[in-house]
């Protein structure tokens, strides 16, 4: 609070009807910076020390010239309405993604640009509320999954996503976020699990995939080519991921390791919007990989995972990694190229695929995915929309750990229904656990029999797989 | 001139070319350079994730990039982006390659280019009048376009049909007297000028710089934005 | 516009001049116009021509001709004043340097032209006594036409005068017994060359200064002779003022604008133009806009009636038209300039504008970042603690 009534934005229009009367306004961060820094706070308007002012601090903190550039260009033509699954199929106009960054663009017309300034001074424009804020924090959790679908089409170049992520870092500091997101935050700094899980659970899966594959699943091992990191998610639901890396690794003979200090790779940071949040979560992955001195960190099958470390990690930490990020993808579709994976046998069904936003849109992986599909699948046909201008699942973004958002992300997902029924499939393939779930609940509740599969065990179960050492059999029996 | 306050129609056109053609370009070179500096100057954070692909050619490629629309966006809004493409395309080709616009800016700025033939001109014109006014009738009938327009809208759909409509009236000689017609479109094409850097009309210039952005951080990232 | 109103103020403001109802010269009765033309040799064909011409020119249907014969014939001499102020000569020249005599200059020669001391023989203060003789003699009756601005009545009155008399005063003097006044050429109409920016001479047309008498308004650099006659010759038929353009021109003259009547006006429309002086449009003739031609905003008679005897007009002979019977013609920017071309160098004001808003902008972008940055270093890092207590 202290900061914030302190830091010349306090003393503005927006924000100064709510400024105690007794703030010491000559006392300008310019003037006394140590004393703003080790300033106790003052009274908080909410529980955990978030207000407005606060919030409006974060905002101002990220606004940057592409945010300036894109308030200033956008026209209202509502062409990302088009571009969104969550107006599609609601037809909501309030739906539609610019309009979501409104208070966003409040603030920087009012604060940023000499016009608004000017206006503001004589009691013009409008400011920004605590009750707008708590008004627009479903528009920006519950329909918005910042797949960045909007950012593709915007006919004059608007970015809307990034600006979205950083909208939400002002809903976080006004205390305006989803409870789920919050809680899910919590758990993940708490428990390094978003989903509440420890290392025992994981360790249980570890000794079930030595027990079924007869491999070791290398731990804390020095100096390994590759750490792989997991998801909360897969742990749970999708327990053959683990088996079939175990797998894929020993086939190709990877360096690899698992970190007992940190497995989890998913940053509910980077979903609720709080750069402080997503900075300690990605700080712990960066420990254990310069601990274990690993020159690669393998994000699994998980989308947002992918780009909170591969993209926003660095920024979150303010310093470049001395190792390199890749998604499993990416590794295997490596391992494909130089000619280290062997596979016998093709899916001989109708296969199509769902590429996860996070990686194909927001990380430019897209052909790395179709070049796999190449080995196993005899009759693979693509969505029509697909790669850069594929339609989210509806889930991503933090919607999925949102319980209030259920019923619109299941309305966005109709998008990718109506998408996966124009092809056909016997099955569809994706990469990222999140989305996974999503088709799975999705095709379920909309009784569509369409299994849903990871490609990574996709691809392990066409290995050409050496006769599996005698002590595993012997194990196995 | 005739010792009245009356202006006489020459008076007006003076009047718009003169003085009022100064004061407009000044404002609008004065706001306009404002408004990019005040973007230029908050600056981007340093990127320290390692790049996939160059976000200088991502920046340049999304410039022109963005002229196409996608089949998936042209199905869903095929009005929009027929008609809009159609009608800036005809603000700008009967802004810069009109003989007296050429012969404008020739004088002004030292700088010139081949015309286009006026009767082109002219029916580009008819065009850009027809999809300024089916712009308008949908931004008022579409539910999302509805939704999200402010006066500032409608102003600057006036702002921008008035100079396109006067110049065709001076051009057709409906007006009388023609100093009048003409002034009428000097002044109007002042007005845009003048209100330009204070709406969202800055996106004539801002657009480029947007779009540079996105195609930078996408290129970054190896995607083609 | 472009065709009369029978009903326009200018029109109707107009008092009925019945100069022919009452001989302006006593004793001795004058011939009438059609017994001097006669006299000269105009045969009645070539009278009847003109009056259809003038029809015309007035707008007037054909069944209007033989009324306007009529009228012609038996009109009487009108005593006229010609006084010449800061002027070039230029419209008496038009006036009077005819190739070979015609009905203009012979209803010209009809009027009793009573001073005009370019024309005139006398001299001195003889010259100054015929004036106030003819003021005397025909009070309230006579015509007035100015040729050439004057200093108006704040400018210094030395700048131009006439037997010691300031242009300002001899105007006043003059007008107060004149039934209306022609104001002929430019200079007289708006002010033209003297008044050119910075008009060291404060120079006024007629109009800013007679506000109780009708002016009409002959406007050109110089005019078209006919066009001077012409409306003398209205004035002579019905014995009142034109119908007038805004500009208190007679509409019969003014009422098109050179563009629309002009031959060269089918290239226009094809987007055929000269481009330099000795093009190839030039040589084929085509449309002088880019040249500088001010057609489209020039209303006179240059493109229908030529000059030199129908011989050629300006457009004609490969010159832009300068628009010289538009008021502040002088002032519109470069002759050889387009239209559209502003006058002055606006491409330098943008240029420093932009300069100026750079650095007024990089201040506010300064303010701008500050305050971000500000926000920045005032961070209060979100922690799961904080968030925890929201739970």
């Amino acid at each position: 609070m202290t900061d914030a009534v302190l830091s010349p934005g306090a003393d503005s229009v927006a924000t100064g009807d709510t400024v105690p009367p007794a703030a010491p306004r000559v006392a300008r961060p310019a003037d006394q910076p140590a004393a703003r820094r080790t300033a106790q706070p003052a009274p908080a308007t909410r529980a955990g020390n978030f207000s407005l002012q606060r919030g409006l601090q974060a905002l101002r903190e990220e606004m940057d010239a592409p945010v300036a550039a894109f308030f200033s260009s956008c026209v209202h033509c509502g062409l990302c309405a088009t571009a969104c699954p969550f107006f599609v199929e609601t037809g909501d106009p309030k739906y539609t993604p610019i309009y979501k960054l409104e208070p966003m663009r409040i603030l920087w017309e009012r604060e940023l640009t000499l016009w608004g300034r000017l206006k503001a001074a004589v009691g013009l424009g409008k400011q920004v509320t605590d009750e707008m804020l708590a008004e627009w924090e479903p528009l920006l959790y519950d329909s918005c999954t910042m797949c960045g679908r909007c950012s593709m089409v915007c006919p004059v170049g608007n970015d809307i996503q990034y600006m979205i992520r950083k909208a939400r870092e002002g809903q976080v500091a006004s205390g305006h976020a989803p409870e789920g997101l919050i809680a899910a935050s919590v758990r993940a700094v708490r428990t390094g699990s978003p989903m509440g899980l420890k290392w025992k659970t994981l360790d249980v899966q570890i000794k079930h995939v030595e027990t079924a594959t007869g491999l070791t699943v290398p731990i804390d091992q020095q100096g390994a080519d590759y750490l792989v990191l997991l998801s909360s998610m897969e742990i749970i639901n999708f327990p053959e991921y683990l088996e079939a890396i175990t797998k894929i690794f020993a086939h190709a003979g990877v360096s690899w390791t698992l970190s007992e200090q940190c497995f989890e790779a998913t940053n509910a940071g980077v979903q609720i919007g709080s750069k402080d949040i997503a900075a300690t979560l990605v700080q712990r992955v960066v420990d254990a990989a310069e601990r274990l001195d690993v020159k690669h960190v393998i994000s699994p099958e998980c989308g947002h995972a992918y780009t909170a470390i591969r993209w926003e990690g660095p920024n979150a930490i303010k310093r470049a990694y001395p190792f390199q990020v890749f998604h499993i993808i990416e590794v295997l579709d490596q391992l494909r190229a130089e000619g280290r994976i062997k596979t016998q046998g093709k899916e001989t069904d109708r296969l199509s695929m769902h590429d996860p936003c996070n990686l194909a849109r927001k990380s430019g992986v897209i052909q790395q995915q179709r070049d796999l599909m190449d080995l196993i699948a005899d009759d693979f046909v693509d969505l029509k929309e697909h790669g850069r201008l594929q339609w989210c699942c509806g889930a991503g973004g933090g919607v999925s750990s949102n319980e209030r958002a259920a019923a619109l992300k299941m309305a966005a997902f109709k998008r990718k229904k109506a998408q996966i029924e124009a092809v056909e499939p016997d099955r569809m393939v994706t990469m990222c656990a999140t989305c996974r779930t999503q088709l799975e609940e999705g095709l379920e509740e909309l009784t569509m029999d369409i299994p849903v599969v990871g490609l990574t065990e996709l691809i392990a179960d066409h290995l050409v797989m050496p006769e599996p050492p005698p002590a595993a059999e012997e194990a196995r029996s | 001139m005739i010792a009245s306050l009356e202006m006489t129609s020459m008076d007006f056109l003076m009047w718009t070319k003169g003085p009022l053609f100064q004061l407009a370009l000044t404002v609008f070179a004065l706001g306009m350079l404002v408004r990019l500096m005040e973007i230029f100057m908050l600056g981007r954070e340093h990127n320290y994730a390692l790049p996939r692909g160059s976000a200088v050619a991502g920046g340049l490629r999304t410039l022109y990039r963005r002229f196409y629309t996608d089949a998936g966006t042209f199905k869903s809004a095929p009005f929009d982006v027929v008609v809009g493409t159609l009608w800036h395309i005809g603000f700008i080709v009967a802004l810069l390659l009109f003989i007296p616009h050429v012969e404008l800016i020739k004088a002004t700025f030292g700088i010139a280019w081949p015309a286009l033939p006026n009767p082109v001109v002219d029916a580009i014109t008819v065009i850009t009048l027809l999809g300024l006014l089916a712009a308008l009738v949908h931004r008022l009938l579409h539910p999302v376009k509805r939704f999200l327009s402010t006066h500032e809208d409608y102003v600057i759909w006036a702002v921008t049909f008035l100079p396109v409509l006067t110049g065709y009236l001076a051009y057709h000689r409906i007006i009388n007297p023609y100093p009048l017609a003409l002034g009428l479109h000097i002044l109007t094409a002042e007005i845009f000028l003048v209100v330009l850097p204070f709406t969202k009309l800055t996106h004539i210039f801002t657009a480029w710089v947007a779009r540079y952005y996105n195609g930078a951080t996408f290129g970054r990232k190896g995607v083609q934005s | 516009m472009a065709s009369p109103h029978p009903e326009s103020p200018a029109g109707r403001l107009a008092p009925p001049l019945r100069l022919q109802s009452k001989p302006l010269r006593q004793p001795q009765p004058e011939p009438s116009l059609g017994e001097i033309l006669r006299r000269n040799g105009v045969s009645r064909r070539g009278f009847l021509k003109f009056c259809a011409a003038t029809a015309t020119l007035m707008a007037l249907p054909p069944s209007m001709v033989p009324a306007i014969a009529a009228a012609l014939e038996t009109a009487r001499r009108p005593s006229v004043i010609w006084l010449s102020f800061q002027e070039c000569t230029g419209c008496t020249e038009s006036l009077t340097r005819s190739v070979s005599p015609t009905v203009e200059n012979l209803i010209l020669d009809t009027i009793s032209l009573d001073y005009h001391h370019t024309l005139q023989a006398a001299a001195g203060e003889a010259a100054e006594h015929a004036r106030e003789e003819a003021m005397n003699a025909n009070q309230g009756q006579y015509i007035l036409v100015v040729d050439g601005s004057l200093p108006g009545p704040d400018a210094n009155p030395g700048y131009s005068t006439i037997a010691g008399i300031s242009n300002y005063e001899m105007l006043m003097d003059t007008v107060k017994g004149a039934a209306a006044v022609v104001a002929v050429g430019t200079c007289a109409a708006f002010g033209g060359l003297p008044k050119a920016d910075p008009n060291p001479s404060g120079a006024v047309a007629v109009q800013d200064l007679v506000k109780d008498k009708p002016v009409i308004n002959v406007s050109g650099c110089p005019p078209l002779p006919m066009v001077i006659t012409g409306v003398l010759a209205q004035f002579l038929t019905f014995g009142k003022l034109p119908e007038l353009d805004e500009y208190r021109r007679p509409l019969a003259f003014f009422g098109q604008a050179i563009h629309d009547r002009c031959y060269r006006r089918p290239f226009y429309d094809k987007g055929l133009f000269a481009e330099s002086f000795d093009d190839k449009g030039a040589k084929a003739g085509w449309c002088l806009y880019r040249l500088g031609c001010k057609g489209p905003m020039a209303y006179n008679a240059c493109a229908t009636m030529k000059w030199n005897s129908g011989a050629s007009w300006p457009i004609e002979s490969g010159a832009p038209c300068l628009g010289c019977s538009e008021p502040n013609f002088w002032d519109a920017g470069g002759f050889y300039d387009a239209l559209s071309v502003p006058p002055g160098r606006p491409g330098e004001a943008l240029l420093t504008a932009g300069a100026l808003g750079a650095a007024l902008g990089a201040a506010a972008g300064a303010l701008g970042r500050r305050k971000v940055k500000t926000a920045g270093l005032a961070h209060q890092a979100v922690t799961a603690d904080q968030l925890e207590q929201q739970l």
